[in-house]
């Protein structure tokens, strides 16, 4: 378990690809610099998704966590 | 006692779900043991697909406008005004234009998908779209004085309304630009949030090369941060900029308010089980199209499939019988690959989509659907 505080957390458990990317999207975008935002999925997509479009944008990929049914990703928006 | 069924918007879903209700509950309309409720805030039902053709000088705005009273069926009440809330604990809500409140029985949320092009600085101001009658003819405006420069065409948001569009658009402005004789003095240049450029994979894996072919440029992982109209560049979160002379965005989405007010979900799309449609967060309220936040396309088919799997629900509660059908995830789409030539997919929640070849028999396939969507929107196909 990370001991990282998210300062927002987006579920996107049941939404299917490229949905839990969009949320993420989504709520970076809304986010201030140093934020770091909790994605919540369940589709293997993000999986791919998440490190290449955190990488792309410059923004970093924290954590990965796998919780029972699903991923948590934490992605710190610089 | 008469049960009352209250649908609210007269788009694809609303108009086809109205006028399912009045054939399959005939019997009890005539009764009066049903009322079936349609309201809408527009006296005209609006078929939205026609705006892909109107910047290329095809049809006309008018083209898709019908009387919502001529397109539904005499058993449904047509209430024209707009719901400013709807409260769900006494199963009522209320309209702008009366200060009478409507008790509803079983409440049907259709009231689709609005633009939200203010969210990205300098949007409303700078790009053009499709998506509304005014942006269509202002667009087909601006074609039709573009004979060089860079054409951008960026998504901005998604989901949105039919995911195929943007694609439509940029490989029906290749092939007009080359009928006109001005596709060397332009570049086309296509933007996509993902790092693919279609949100379904099988539709992109299949899309790209037909860019490549066409010479139409890609920037994928694309999210539009803002828009500068003096000099004419969009910037992507990710750092990218692009310099426009033409930019055609489909913009931010977003439902109505009154969705999230009354608690049924967030950014105005209904949370749902995707099988029944039945909102998860309120006892007797369907939500369908747009509105019903299933993870399929924004598609006029998906509310058409939609609409016909909440009739029947509704039909069996009404009757007192334990409500059986479900929605499949069934979407069909057209997809124009130019002026005269298009493909088909076809696909579900279980089942993904194999684009068929473009065909120009699949392009008038699509123009002959758009010819016939009035019989779809009466019930009848």
């Amino acid at each position: 378990m990370t001991d990282i505080e998210p300062d927002e957390t987006v579920d996107a458990r049941g939404a299917a690809c490229p949905g839990p990317l969009m949320d993420l999207i989504g709520a970076i975008r809304g986010a201030e610099s140093g934020d770091v935002i909790r994605l919540l999925s369940d589709n293997e997509g993000p999986l791919t998704d998440v490190p290449e479009w955190a990488e792309e944008a410059g923004n970093e990929l924290v954590a990965v966590e796998e919780v029972d049914d699903h991923h948590s990703f934490y992605v710190e928006k610089t | 006692m008469t049960d009352h069924v209250v649908v609210v918007g007269g788009g694809t879903g609303g108009s086809v779900l109205a006028n399912d209700l009045a054939d399959r509950l005939e019997p009890e309309l005539d009764s009066r043991d049903v009322r079936v409720t349609l309201i809408n805030d527009d006296p005209e039902h609006v078929y939205k697909p026609v705006w892909l053709y109107v910047p290329f000088g095809q049809r006309e705005p008018a083209d898709g406008r019908r009387s919502l009273e001529d397109l539904v069926d005499d058993a449904v009440e047509v209430t024209i005004d707009r719901v400013s809330d709807i409260d769900t604990d006494s199963q009522r809500l209320r309209v702008r234009g009366s200060p009478q409140p409507i008790d509803y029985d079983y409440l049907v949320v259709a009231t689709g998908s609005t633009l939200a092009p203010d969210r990205i600085p300098g949007l409303a101001e700078a790009g053009h779209d499709y998506y509304t009658e005014s942006g269509a003819t202002e667009l087909r405006d601006e074609l039709l004085g573009f004979t060089q420069g860079e054409l951008v065409l960026s998504v901005v948001g998604t989901p949105h309304m039919c995911p195929a569009a943007p694609l439509e658009f940029v490989f029906m402005a290749d092939d007009w630009l080359r009928e006109q004789g001005r596709r060397a003095d332009v570049d086309i240049t296509y933007t996509y949030p993902i790092q693919r450029v279609h949100g379904n994979p099988h539709i992109a894996e299949w899309a790209r090369p037909i860019m490549e072919d066409r010479d139409i440029n890609v920037e994928t992982f694309f999210n539009a941060e803002s828009v500068d109209p003096e000099a004419e560049t969009i910037t992507a979160m990710e750092g990218t900029e692009l310099d426009y002379d033409l930019l055609v965005t489909i913009p931010p989405h977003a439902g109505v308010d009154l969705i999230e007010e009354a608690g049924l979900g967030d950014d105005g799309w209904v949370d749902v089980d995707k099988y029944t449609l039945e909102a998860e967060a309120a006892e007797n309220v369907y939500a369908l199209g747009d509105t019903a936040d299933t993870g399929v396309p924004n598609a006029g088919s998906v509310a058409h499939y939609q609409a016909g799997v909440v009739g029947q629900r509704l039909a069996s509660e009404i009757r007192g019988r334990p409500p059986t059908a479900t929605y499949d995830g069934k979407t069909l789409c057209f997809i124009e690959t130019g002026m005269d030539a298009a493909s088909f997919v076809e696909f579900d929640y279980e089942t993904p989509p194999s684009p068929a070849p473009p065909s120009e028999k699949l392009h008038w396939s699509k123009l002959a659907y758009n010819e016939s969507y009035w019989l779809t929107a009466r019930g009848l196909l």
